[in-house]
């Protein structure tokens, strides 16, 4: 019964020319989902002069490249965008698209997904392409949208089994990035694009940008607090015993939340995640959008006064106390056994 | 003179959920949750205040969702909406965002007369941030997502500070648009004393309906014309009110489904337990220099 595409594409998102982290993890990702439905990798490339990195695609996995190049898509805009997508999606009826969860990610892939009645699921975790039996008919290939949800407690599987495409938003550093040995042969597909009346309803009149100097995810060290810490004044000890042992300081979203440490440091679901060689998580009681971007640290830490936090269940190492006791002991352990 | 819709929700405190609260199709049992007006819709209805104030015009609010979440319209009306619309229909339920937006978008197109619609980014319960965007396209305006600030409106423009990764820009939409709001773009006004105490007993259709069920010398026909007489009744939206297409509504309208639920069930891992001592410390680096993670 099943007469849908077997394409999976993959909107890279672009910022001057060049491709964002999330969107070469999400075309390794794809090249798996492709795969497992014997099906082919497509990439969706918008932007001003964005061949070379159309051809980068290749790299990790696409089979194919759509490419709208134009110099009204310099930058991001949703009406022009989502346009171009609305069109192309109508057209080619592909059976899965994947966006990143960034701010661009989150803006355009609801509006395509409303203007094509596709199903979209934000922010998964774990996406996988399996045979379906739901309410007592069977479905060959669905995309499985797995992500924690209602506050944590329960992990979903989100199918959308009826409709043609299936979208979903992932965060940066959930899927791994893995380039191709050896790539695909190249083949774009230029798609024309000109601007019309209504993408002009809104325009650009200034942008500015700071390329953000936290790379949570290359640090082999990270000490991250949570609401735990108390006050802001607690959490210097977080700074302290990253400065000592040379981590990166994070924290989960309620820290974020309090105030004490700005989002781009957070490690989470919402937040970035993270696969260093040690993580510290200290005051974080560990809900599972927390673990869910830390639990692949080869080895973690806790500290918390709650012998009982299920942040302990997903621990190497726990130590029970209040964390302005523990710190100081550790820095102090630490100090004496590097003399 | 700007006119504003503002979508509103009333959401359950994710903070504290237990398994009973999980029906056994995997959604939501909401009766058995403390319920809370989303802070940053809060947050878009005081955008839509500060435009009213500095330009006059009204403001409506306007929820979907089951006949208790009239609390947050009354909570809408204490903070200085003119109008606060109910969108309630059994038909309704079970929607995910795509059938939600629907719903909310036929239901603007009837209140009509707009210039702006606000929303927050996103709701605690799903934190999809989905909503605004697939209404604002079913409406066919364009949106601006993540707003931190109405910097300027004039004639039939206006213009918007909003986040993006690593800063900031400002755009300029026509008029009408669709803007969701972040939760640090403005600090809501504080309930009015005098507005609590006016329309504390606001009622919407079902709400009247309730007392005349339980008054058999209440009739509802007059109870409606009474309230509304007073500015105290929350008009209610159905399904038949809005006359949509009852497929593209609920659950019979959303294509994403809820295919498995999994309790997270921890455990079977049990950490090393580290003495909180100096020889503790002490003990645990030295395993992490061992392992070549430290030092």
């Amino acid at each position: 019964m099943n007469d849908f595409s077997n394409d999976v594409w993959v909107f890279v998102e672009q910022r001057n020319g060049k491709a964002a982290d999330v969107s070469l993890e999400l075309l390794s990702k794809g090249r798996k989902l492709a795969d497992s439905m014997r099906g082919i990798l497509k990439s969706v490339v918008i932007g001003e002069g964005v061949q070379s990195l159309a051809i980068e695609t290749f790299r990790y996995g696409a089979d194919e490249a759509y490419v709208a190049d134009h110099a009204y898509l310099k930058n991001y805009a949703t009406l022009p965008y989502s346009r171009l997508l609305n069109e192309l999606v109508e057209r080619h009826k592909p059976r899965v698209v994947l966006f990143g969860a960034t701010i661009i990610g989150r803006d355009l892939a609801p509006r395509v997904a409303s203007h094509t009645r596709s199903g979209l699921t934000a922010d998964c975790t774990d996406l996988q392409i399996s045979d379906v039996s739901y309410l007592g008919k069977e479905y060959k290939n669905l995309l499985l949208q797995i992500r924690p949800a209602f506050g944590g407690n329960i992990i979903a599987t989100i199918i959308a089994p009826d409709i043609p495409t299936q979208m979903a938003t992932v965060r940066e550093g959930v899927m791994e990035m893995h380039p191709l040995a050896q790539p695909h042969e190249i083949r774009i597909s230029e798609i024309s694009f000109s601007p019309n009346g209504v993408d002009g309803l809104v325009s650009l009149i200034e942008q500015h940008r700071e390329e953000s100097k936290v790379n949570l995810k290359s640090a082999p060290i990270i000490v991250a607090g949570g609401y735990g810490m108390g006050t802001k004044e607690n959490f210097r000890l977080i700074h302290e015993l990253a400065h000592t042992i040379g981590g990166e300081v994070a924290g989960s979203r309620a820290a974020v939340d309090a105030g004490f440490i700005p989002h781009e440091r957070q490690v989470g679901q919402t937040g970035v995640t993270v696969r260093p060689k040690l993580y510290f998580a200290i005051g974080i009681s560990g809900a599972i959008q927390h673990r869910a971007g830390m639990q692949e640290a080869k080895k973690i830490i806790a500290i918390n006064t709650d012998p009982d936090a299920p942040i302990f269940d997903v621990s190497h190492y726990g130590i029970v106390g209040d964390a302005t006791d523990v710190i100081p002991k550790f820095i102090e352990a630490f100090k004496s056994r590097l003399k | 003179m700007h006119n504003s819709i503002v979508l509103v929700k009333q959401v359950p405190d994710t903070t504290n959920i237990s398994g009973q609260v999980m029906k056994e199709d995997g959604t939501v049992n909401r009766a058995k949750l403390p319920a809370i007006f989303n802070f940053e819709d809060k947050v878009a209805l005081e955008f839509a205040l500060r435009i009213k104030d500095e330009f006059g015009g009204k403001v409506t609010a306007v929820t979907m969702g089951p006949p208790r979440a009239s609390d947050i319209l009354r909570e809408c009306l204490y903070m200085g909406a003119d109008e606060a619309y109910l969108i309630t229909d059994r038909k309704f339920a079970g929607a995910d965002t795509l059938a939600t937006s629907y719903v909310l978008s036929e239901a603007i197109k009837k209140i009509g007369d707009y210039d702006f619609v606000f929303a927050g980014r996103q709701a605690i319960d799903g934190d999809t941030a989905q909503v605004g965007p697939q209404t604002a396209e079913k409406l066919n305006i364009p949106q601006i997502t993540y707003s931190e600030e109405i910097l300027q409106i004039k004639e039939n423009c206006v213009r918007v500070r909003r986040k993006i990764e690593g800063g900031y820009e400002i755009l300029e939409s026509r008029l009408p648009v669709l803007i969701t709001v972040l939760k640090d773009a403005a600090e809501p006004r504080p309930f009015g004393a005098k507005r609590v105490m006016a329309y504390k007993s606001a009622k919407s259709l079902l709400e009247l309906e309730k007392m005349a069920e339980g008054n058999s010398l209440l009739y509802i026909d007059k109870l409606v014309y009474e309230y509304k007489s007073r500015s105290l009744f929350i008009p209610t939206l159905t399904a038949d009110d809005l006359h949509i297409d009852v497929a593209r509504c609920g659950i019979k309208g959303s294509p994403t489904k809820v295919y498995a639920v999994e309790s997270v069930v921890l455990g079977g891992s049990e950490p090393v337990r580290i003495e909180n001592t100096s020889a503790g410390m002490i003990s645990l680096i030295d395993k992490l220099m061992e392992d070549r993670i430290l030092g």
